[in-house]
């Protein structure tokens, strides 16, 4: 480390490049592993019998710490990386984390503690719990994501402290019907729902080995897959045409119009990422919904598409100048990937650390390779010793 | 005096304190019992013996049950420094960051993705692989609690950093320094130690419930081989490690370690109180108020656990806040003061920002780059938000009491692993029912002792949660106080439930046992 010199010479401002465009694609793997969540809402819906039913949370089950691991590293990240977002975000919109984390934590103990005898609560609470979690995750989340172009009400003094300015502690964000952002705001948290169901029932199609779950995950398809492309083209329609939040080399935020559609032009290859991701999600989807010997590898582009769509999405909101959290209250406090950043040397010594991703992505599609060689079927889950 | 909400402080700490204790009741397990499982699947793997793999398969099971509840109890102390300690998650964030960003990527993917290959691979992946999964579980739990366990390091004795001014926080100058902290090292050695002590007790405490009940007899004594060895040798490392821990905060937290001793008067060949009854907190003023109804002392002990050297001089509480010429030692008052003049510097450094006095700024800015200015004033910028010096001491009690407990039944611990090989040498531990009795009774103990020993370094550091730098008053988030107290009833009620069903699930697959292969 002494001798090769990687990163440290590298500027302040392309480490912060460098770092949201990190978690940006942590958010973005983020939001494709939510397929989990999506799958818990659909247990009883394609699931009939008890051994569908396991087949479909056993499956689940086999994937969840990955979304839960991921939504605690992109949490660690930007704490690292953007200190003052995590400071304002998670200080200020305190119900919204709460409700996400409280959804979090009811997740963890229910796929060990569902099916095991004398468990107290009972399975059908535990099966509750998976489903809130299935509901409650991809809605909050995706309209937090939202509040990245639409903002926040908050300020920050001279000393870097944060304070919010709504007594709802971001509730109001997607509960005040009033203001036409909150729709927009929703529309994402609905959406990114539709989408993570979507996902799931692609996941299903591709992990279980059984007809009839095959047809049910078919048939209820389309009827995710549709609300889900409304809400997105409603969601990415409004942004487009909205004002935003541009930064200047003074680093004075003022409001600029048609600012994130100005960075998809000025940013020709995000706007290729979210046009090629736009479609590889709906080409997966329409794939795997039409060709029967294709409906188990529908997952794949989708959920390519998808890392592509929301990463573009975050690049739209932080690169190019632009504020990424912003304020609506106190303009001046918005954050950008400047003012909100950790100092160079914690960035250079995070880009080292930031190497040995590519090592942990290998190993876990090492490790998952060699579990997966087969799909899950009923034999399986009859005979299996650790089952959820 | 700037205006605390102490109410929202006070609620604060009380759910930081519930969330983390909670936590702890799960963490020691999962750090420890890992590697007994790998150990014991070695031996399997090795021997080709079935019933090895039988224990394996059986303590992977209860290992599972617990890794659930951890996970559930943990995500929300990674978030709670933002959600609830925002000012706090600013002002070191650079620094704090990094090893919490550091666990995510190196350790929880290592552990969530071999952990599926350890509960679900058995008939999947080979024999070589499925013991290296295992193995590697064990490796990146304990490589998560290293990475909290600096940052937690870099709380009691912050080092490799500065100030600056402009941003108003603490920036990272040395990340090696940061990882290497002498503190940091001892404090993670000594965490991982005593927890696999704990999984020993939890496994040698089960067992012999077996033995005494006459069931799982083979499963019982070699499982008790196992872990009593690995609880030995464990609890021999634990004295080592602690013994290093007093030493470091000794030097650098010397107010914790007069508290934790209930050391008014600073003296030399200071005695070690090896078991006594605290009077109420007495005033450090009252020199003739008596601290214990009785104590048990060791002479010289002290000095010589503090700084090797058994006439050394130990400061207590009044040498601390009143000062000690003789000893070189800088009182609070005087602190205080040398804070206050540091706290000005960045007022006016802030004023001079915004009225753009560019002759200030460069000037300020100096004397933030001054190594005199930092090393004597600066140095003591916290105590800036005090103005009673009594307001810095930790609560003795707590602090004495939690700190005897720990090290009382670490040493009941060490005596029993070794009583228990013996008997199993001798053939004759089944017989030994009030052993067996005792073993089963000491698995309250071994989490008792566990979270004692955080009760001692969290508590006995107050009033900072960085020494000397940052009051925990200031580092509390900008919110009311009613939010914060509906959180913590929600996590009292969440965590008691699920801790409920946890030792429930947990009695009935001990009740089950290995043969029908539990679920």
């Amino acid at each position: 480390m002494e001798d090769i010199k990687m990163f440290e010479n590298l500027a302040l401002i392309t480490l912060q490049h460098y770092w949201y465009a990190i978690n940006a694609l942590l958010g973005a793997l983020l939001v494709f592993l939510l397929f989990v969540q999506g799958g818990q809402t659909l247990i009883t819906r394609i699931g009939k019998s008890e051994v569908e039913k396991s087949m479909l949370i056993n499956s689940l089950g086999r994937k969840w710490e990955f979304t839960f691991t991921t939504l605690v590293t992109f949490g660690g990240a930007f704490f690292a990386s953007f200190p003052l977002f995590y400071s304002t975000s998670f200080g200020g919109a305190y119900w919204v984390w709460m409700i996400i984390l409280f959804a979090f934590i009811v997740q963890a103990v229910s796929y060990e503690y569902r099916s095991k005898p004398n468990n107290f609560l009972g399975k059908k609470v535990f099966d509750g719990f998976l489903f809130a979690n299935g509901l409650i995750a991809p809605i909050f989340l995706g309209t937090a994501v939202a509040t990245f172009f639409t903002g926040s009400p908050f300020h920050i003094n001279d000393l870097n402290q944060s304070f919010w300015d709504s007594p709802f502690r971001g509730l109001e964000l997607a509960l005040a019907l009033n203001h036409y952002s909150t729709y927009i705001n929703l529309s994402l948290g609905l959406g990114v729902f539709f989408l993570s169901r979507t996902l799931a029932l692609l996941y299903f199609m591709n992990s279980i080995e059984d007809a009839t779950i095959l047809r049910r995950s078919r048939e209820s398809l389309l009827k995710n897959a549709i609300p889900f492309v409304i809400l997105f083209l409603f969601f990415l329609i409004n942004i487009l045409v909205r004002d935003g939040y541009a930064v200047n080399e003074q680093r004075v935020v003022s409001i600029e119009s048609f600012k994130y559609f100005n960075n998809l032009i000025q940013m020709p290859v995000v706007f290729m990422m979210l046009v090629v991701g736009v479609f590889m999600v709906l080409f997966g989807i329409l794939r795997a919904y039409l060709k029967h010997e294709y409906s188990g590898k529908g997952i794949w582009p989708t959920g390519i598409g998808t890392v592509l769509t929301v990463f573009s999405l975050f690049l739209m909101a932080g690169f190019n100048h632009t504020a990424y959290y912003p304020s609506t209250t106190d303009i001046q406090s918005s954050l950008t990937i400047y003012n909100s950043s950790s100092s160079h040397y914690t960035l250079t010594a995070m880009s080292y650390v930031s190497l040995m991703v590519p090592f942990v992505i290998a190993y876990i599609w090492y490790a998952w390779k060699a579990m997966n060689k087969k799909k899950i079927d009923a034999e399986e889950i009859e005979n299996e010793h650790h089952i959820y | 005096m700037e205006q605390f909400d102490f109410t929202l402080i006070d609620w604060s700490r009380a759910q930081f304190a519930l969330t983390a204790l909670y936590h702890w009741l799960f963490v020691p397990l999962t750090l420890g019992i890992t590697f007994i499982i790998a150990i014991m699947e070695t031996i399997y793997v090795k021997t080709g013996n079935p019933e090895w793999k039988k224990i394996t398969k059986f303590w992977m099971t209860l290992f599972g049950i617990n890794f659930a509840i951890g996970v559930a109890t943990g995500i929300i102390l990674e978030f709670e420094f933002g959600t609830n300690w925002s000012n706090y998650s600013w002002f070191v964030g650079d620094i704090f960051g990094a090893p919490l960003a550091i666990e995510g990527i190196m350790a929880f993917f290592m552990e969530s993705t071999f952990i599926a290959i350890m509960f679900f691979g058995w008939n999947k992946v080979s024999k070589g692989f499925h013991l290296t999964a295992t193995w590697l579980t064990a490796i990146g739990s304990n490589l998560s609690a290293l990475w909290i366990l600096v940052a937690n390091g870099w709380m009691q004795h912050p080092v490799g950093m500065t100030f600056n001014p402009d941003t108003a926080r603490m920036e990272m100058m040395n990340f090696w320094e940061v990882l290497f902290n002498p503190n940091a090292i001892n404090k993670f050695l000594h965490t991982i130690y005593s927890s696999y002590i704990v999984a020993a007790v939890f496994v040698v405490g089960i067992s012999a419930w077996y033995l005494l009940k006459n069931r799982e007899i083979a499963l019982a004594k070699k499982s008790i081989l196992v872990a009593s060895l690995f609880g030995l040798i464990f609890s021999i490392l634990t004295v080592g490690t602690g013994d290093e821990s007093a030493r470091e905060m000794a030097n650098s937290q010397p107010m914790k370690f007069a508290a934790m001793e209930g050391l008014y008067y600073g003296t030399d060949h200071a005695p070690l109180i090896a078991a006594g009854v605290l009077k109420d907190d007495p005033i450090p003023e009252n020199k003739d108020k008596k601290d214990f109804f009785f104590e048990i002392e060791i002479p010289s002990a002290l000095s010589y656990m503090a700084f090797l050297d058994g006439d050394a001089f130990v400061p207590g509480i009044h040498d601390l806040v009143h000062g000690n010429e003789e000893q070189g030692i800088m009182s609070y008052y005087n602190k205080i003061e040398r804070g206050k003049i540091a706290k000005q510097a960045l007022t006016d450094f802030k004023i001079a920002k915004k009225e753009n006095n560019q002759l200030a700024i460069e000037k300020l800015s100096a004397k933030f780059n001054d190594k005199e200015f930092l090393d004597n004033y600066f140095a003591y910028f916290g105590y800036s938000y005090f103005e009673d010096p009594h307001d810095i001491i930790p609560s003795v009690p707590f602090s004495f009491y939690s700190f005897h407990i720990m090290v009382m039944l670490g040493g009941h611990f060490l005596i029993l692993f070794t009583v228990l090989l013996i008997f199993l040498y001798k053939e004759k531990l089944h017989q030994m029912r009030w052993l067996l009795w005792l073993t089963l009774w000491t698995m309250p103990l071994a989490y008792v002792a566990s979270e004692s020993g955080w009760i001692i370094a969290e508590m006995g550091r107050q009033p900072w949660v960085i020494q000397d730098l940052m009051p925990t008053m200031t580092a509390v988030s900008n919110i009311d106080s009613n939010s914060v107290i509906i959180t913590f009833a929600l996590f009292f009620i969440t965590f008691t439930a699920l801790l409920i069903a946890e030792i429930k699930i947990m009695l009935k697959q001990i009740h089950i046992g290995p043969n029908d292969g539990g679920h």
